[in-house]
C-alpha cells in the first residue's frame, strides 16, 4: 500500500527577490500523531532547506510557532494534521503583520507596546528583601492569574480585526498584561498604567468582536480584559468629574 | 561599532537575572543582551515543576545543602553549594517582589512542596508553570531598566579576544544576515544546555550548546560533561515533559502489571502519600535506571515508541489536578489524546538536563578574563553527578546575578575596548561563515549529520554505558566532524537564513558531543546519572574530581581537577 500523504500549501516569500508571496505546495506522508510543524520540520530536513519559520518548544508555551492555518492564527505545534483531512492545508504567515521572509513576521511592533504598558511592578515604596515577600492570599492570586497566561504568541492580534485596520491600536496582548499587573495586589502603578490602557489607541477602539479570546490558545481572554479596563476607564472618567481628585489613590 | 560594557549572551532566565544584576551594580554601565530568539521564547519557559530554597522553619540551609550533595553523589562543589542555599531564598524572594505569580497558602505565604531527593517541602511554585512564569516575571521586569540593549534574534558565532581577554562577541543578525563584532569588557554566556545533542529529550529545538560550543572553542574547559540527566517521566514520541510535581502531588508510577515496581529497588515501602525520598520522590537518575530494569524484565508495556510505564494520578481526582498540575493536563490532552483525571499517563525516561558545562567558579568567571558564564550552561559546580529536580531554576537565579554582579564590577575596571583589532576579527568570523557555509558547495546535509549524531549518542552515552560502545560512537562522532566539514547549504540568502543558524547549531552540537562522550570513556566508575555496567562502583579513590574536557584538533583532552569537600565527607548514597 502507498504511504498515505497530505498536502501543505505554504506561503513562500523573500523580501529581497519577490515582488509578492506566493504559495508553493508540499506534499509530506501523513501519520495522524503529526503536527503540521512536524510537516513543516520535514519539508525543511528533507525537501527544502530554505523554508523559513520559527520554532522552538513545540510544547505549546514559547509561542514562537503561530501561523495562519486553513486562515486561522495557530499554533502550529498543537495542529494535528489529522484535524485538516482531506487537506489540503494552508499555511501563511500571521495576518496583519509585517512578513520578514515565508512564514517569519515582524513583531517589533509588539514588542513596542508590551513595554508600553509598563508590564512590571510599580510600588512607592520596596519591600527589603530580609523582610521577605509579598503576602498574597490564593484569592488575589485568582484575581490576576489569568492575564498572567499569555505566552506573546501574537495569535490574538492575527485574529484581531481593528489591530489589522489600524495597527497604532496597542492589542489585545499588550492590554491584557497592562490589565494584569493593575489587578495584582503587589502592584500600585494603576494611576500610571491606566491612562495608557484607556487612551484613544488603547481601549476604546476596540469593537469587541471577541476573536481574539475565541483564537488564544492559553485561555488568557484578553477581550475581557479590554472590557473590564474600558469600564474602569469610564468610571475613572466620571469619578474625575465627581470628585476632581479622583477616585483612587 | 556596537559597544557594551557587559554583554550577555543569552536571554533566558539566567542571561536576563545576569542583565538586570549588571544594571543595579552601576549606573554606569550599558548592558546588552544578545540572544538566537526573543528572550520570551528561551527554554527556561519549558520549565514546570518549581524552584528550591529554604523558606520555612522546619527546613535549614544545611539540610538543602546536604540533599545537594548527596543527590549529586558528592560530586558537587561543596564551596559552591553552601553559596547557593544561602542566597536561593533572597534570590526567589526578589523574583515574588518582581511580580512572579507564586502558588501561595491561605496566609499569604508562598506555598512549598515536596521534590525529588528532598528531605524537607522546600519548592517554591507556580502551579506547574514554574519556569514560564519565572521567565516573563525576569522579562517583563527586564524592560523598565532602559539601559539594557537587546539583540533579538542575533546568533554570537564566535568569541572576540585579544590579548589574552575576551572583548565581545561576532555576531549575525539574523533580519539582515549580516556579522558584525559586538564588543564588550566582559561577557557572561547563558545560553542553556544542549538537549538536543540526544534525539529524544524534553529540550527545545534551540537547545543546541551554543554557549557551551563558543567557549570550549576559545580553550575554555567543560566540566563533568559526562553527566547527562534522564528524567523519568517524559510523554513517548515527542519527549515532552511530565513535570515531577506530578510526583511530589501523590502521583504513582506504574509497570504493565498496575505494580508501583519503585519498591523493587530499594525506595519502598509504598504509601498512599508522598513520603521525602521514598518511592515516585527519589532522584531522577535512579528513577531512570529503575525503568530500565523494569523493561529488561520485560514489564514495562510495548508502543509505537518503544516501551513506556504508567504514571496514574487518577486518585488525585480534577480539582488537584487542575489546581496544582494544569499545565500536565494540557499537555495531555493535546499531545496525547488522554485526560489524566481518567486515564494513566504513558511515560518514560527522557534526556533533560546537562550538569556539566562551562568551568566556572562561584562568581561565574572562567579561565579567561571577562568570561562569564551562568545558568544550565556553566558548570559551577552545584548540581555534581544528578541535579536534583527545581534545583535548576534557583541555580539560573543565583549564579545568574552572581555573574551578573561580577562581571559588572570587572568591567568597571577595564579600560574602553579598542575597536581595530576587533573590526579585524570579525572580518575574519565573516570570512569563516562564508567559505565555510554560504559559498562552499558541499553534499553533506544538515539534518542527516545531525539524526546519524544523536543516534550514536542515544547508543553509547543513554543511561547504561560500557566502553566498548562509548568508543563506538567517538568514533562516530569523529567521521561525522570530517563530514560535517564537506556540509552544503540550499539556503544562500541574507536574510533570516534559519538553514545557516541549523549549521552553526550542529557545529555547537557535535562539539558537545565528543566533550560528552569522551569524559564518559574516561571516567572509570559509575556516579549519579553516569553509569557504566563495565565499573559499576563509585570510585572515590581514583574518580572523586571533575572532569574537564578541553578543546584540540584532534577532540577533546580530559584533565582532572580536585572537588571541594567542606563539611560532608563522601558516603555511601543510599535512599
Amino acid at each position: 500500500m502507498a504511504e498515505e500523504t497530505i498536502t501543505l500549501e505554504v506561503t513562500r516569500y523573500r523580501p529581497r527577490e519577490d515582488r509578492e508571496p506566493r504559495a508553493q505546495a508540499f506534499t509530506v506522508p501523513y501519520r495522524k500523531d503529526w503536527v503540521v510543524l512536524d510537516a513543516l520540520n520535514h519539508i525543511k530536513d528533507r525537501v527544502d532547506g530554505t523554508l523559513t519559520y520559527r520554532w522552538s518548544c513545540r510544547m505549546g508555551v514559547c509561542g514562537s510557532c503561530g501561523m495562519m492555518v486553513n486562515g486561522v492564527p495557530k499554533l502550529t505545534c498543537a495542529a494535528f494534521l489529522r484535524d485538516y483531512l482531506p487537506g489540503p492545508i494552508r499555511v501563511e504567515p500571521l495576518a496583519y503583520f509585517p512578513v520578514i521572509r515565508d512564514l517569519v513576521v515582524d513583531i517589533e511592533d509588539f514588542m513596542g507596546k508590551l513595554r508600553r504598558v509598563m508590564p512590571w511592578i510599580i510600588r512607592r515604596t520596596e519591600q527589603p528583601l530580609t523582610a521577605g515577600e509579598y503576602r498574597q492570599t490564593p484569592a488575589q492570586l485568582e484575581a490576576y492569574k489569568q492575564f498572567s497566561m499569555c505566552i506573546n504568541c501574537m495569535l490574538c492580534y492575527a485574529a484581531c480585526p481593528v489591530y489589522g485596520l489600524s495597527p497604532l491600536f496597542i492589542g489585545p496582548a499588550a492590554i491584557a498584561l497592562g490589565y494584569r499587573y493593575n489587578l495584582d495586589s503587589r502592584d500600585e502603578g494603576y494611576h500610571l498604567r491606566q491612562p495608557i490602557l484607556a487612551e484613544a489607541v488603547g481601549v476604546w477602539q476596540c469593537t469587541f468582536v471577541g476573536e481574539c479570546s475565541a483564537v488564544c490558545p492559553k485561555g488568557v481572554d484578553p477581550a475581557a480584559a479590554i472590557q473590564r479596563s474600558k469600564v474602569a476607564g469610564a468610571k475613572d472618567w466620571f469619578l474625575s468629574i465627581l470628585l476632581p481628585r479622583g477616585g483612587r489613590s | 561599532m556596537l559597544q557594551h560594557d557587559v554583554l550577555v549572551i543569552g536571554g533566558g532566565g539566567a542571561g536576563l537575572r545576569a542583565a538586570i544584576a549588571a544594571a543595579e551594580e552601576s549606573d554606569r554601565l550599558s548592558i546588552g543582551v544578545l540572544s538566537k530568539v526573543y528572550p520570551m521564547r528561551s527554554h527556561t519557559v519549558s520549565a514546570e515543576g518549581g524552584t528550591a530554597a529554604v523558606m520555612r522553619e522546619n527546613d535549614h540551609l544545611d539540610f538543602h545543602a546536604k540533599d545537594t550533595i548527596f543527590g549529586g553523589d558528592f560530586l558537587s562543589d561543596q564551596d559552591a553549594v553552601e553559596v547557593f542555599v544561602r542566597e536561593a531564598p533572597a534570590e526567589v524572594i526578589q523574583l515574588e517582589h518582581w511580580g512572579c505569580p507564586w502558588s501561595r497558602d491561605p496566609d499569604g505565604r508562598v506555598s512549598v512542596r515536596p521534590f525529588g531527593g528532598m528531605t524537607v517541602n522546600r519548592t517554591l511554585y507556580a502551579a506547574d508553570k514554574t519556569g514560564f512564569h519565572m521567565l516573563h516575571a525576569l522579562f517583563q521586569t527586564s524592560l523598565k531598566y532602559e539601559k539594557i540593549v537587546r539583540y533579538d534574534e542575533w546568533f554570537a558565532t564566535s568569541l572576540l579576544v585579544e590579548d589574552g581577554k575576551v572583548c565581545g562577541v561576532a555576531a549575525l543578525n539574523l533580519h539582515d544576515g549580516q556579522v558584525s563584532p559586538v564588543t564588550a569588557k566582559a561577557v557572561i554566556i547563558c545560553t542553556g544546555g544542549g538537549g538536543r545533542v540526544y534525539p529524544f529529550t524534553t529540550n527545545a529545538a534551540i537547545k543546541t550548546g551554543d554557549g557551551m560550543a563558543l567557549a570550549y572553542r576559545a580553550g575554555v574547559p567543560l566540566k563533568d560533561m559526562e553527566f547527562v540527566q534522564y528524567h523519568p517521566t517524559g510523554l513517548p514520541g515527542t519527549g515532552i515533559l511530565i513535570t515531577e510535581a506530578s510526583r511530589s502531588e501523590g502521583g504513582h508510577l506504574k509497570n504493565k502489571d498496575g505494580y508501583r515496581y519503585l519498591q523493587d529497588y530499594g525506595l519502598g515501602p509504598p504509601t498512599d502519600k508522598p513520603v521525602h525520598r521514598k518511592m515516585e520522590l527519589g532522584p531522577r537518575d535512579i528513577l531512570s535506571r529503575c525503568h530500565i530494569q523494569e523493561y529488561q524484565k520485560g514489564r514495562t508495556f510495548d508502543g509505537p515508541y518503544g516501551h513506556y510505564v504508567h504514571l496514574d494520578l487518577r486518585h488525585l481526582g480534577e480539582k488537584v489536578i487542575d489546581k496544582q498540575l494544569p499545565f500536565v493536563r494540557e499537555l495531555t490532552r493535546n499531545y496525547v489524546g488522554i485526560d489524566p483525571v481518567h486515564e494513566p499517563i504513558p511515560v518514560r525516561p527522557v534526556v533533560h538536563y546537562m550538569m556539566g558545562g562551562i568551568s566556572t567558579d562561584l562568581d561565574g568567571a572562567t579561565v579567561l578574563p571577562g568570561l562569564y558564564a551562568a545558568g544550565e550552561t556553566a558548570c559551577v559546580s552545584i548540581n555534581g553527578a544528578n541535579r536534583l529536580g527545581s534545583n535548576s531554576l534557583t541555580e539560573l537565579l543565583v549564579f545568574g546575578a552572581r555573574a551578573g554582579r561580577a562581571a559588572a564590577r570587572d568591567a568597571l575596571g577595564r579600560p574602553p575596548i579598542r575597536s581595530n583589532p576587533l573590526a579585524q576579527l570579525a572580518a575574519d568570523e565573516r570570512r569563516r561563515l562564508n567559505e565555510r557555509f554560504l559559498r562552499a558547495d558541499g553534499r553533506e546535509r544538515i539534518a542527516e549529520i545531525r539524526e546519524e549524531m544523536q543516534k550514536a549518542m542515544e547508543k553509547g552515552l543513554g543511561i547504561y554505558r560500557d566502553r566498548a560502545t562509548m568508543q563506538e560512537t567517538c568514533k562516530t562522532l569523529r567521521h561525522l566532524r570530517e563530514r560535517f566539514a564537506h556540509v552544503g547549504l540550499m539556503d544562500r540568502d541574507a536574510v533570516f537564513n534559519t538553514e545557516l543558524i541549523a549549521a552553526l547549531e550542529l557545529e555547537s552540537l557535535l562539539h558537545v558531543a565528543e566533550t560528552i562522550a569522551h569524559s564518559a570513556l574516561a571516567r572509570e566508575e559509575s556516579r549519579g546519572a553516569h553509569t557504566r555496567t563495565d565499573f559499576p562502583k563509585r570510585d572515590d579513590t581514583r574518580f572523586l574530581k571533575h572532569s574537564l574536557a578541553t578543546h584540540t584538533p584532534d577532540g577533546p583532552r580530559i584533565d582532572y581537577s580536585p572537588v571541594t569537600i567542606t563539611r560532608w565527607p563522601p558516603e555511601e548514597r543510599k535512599y
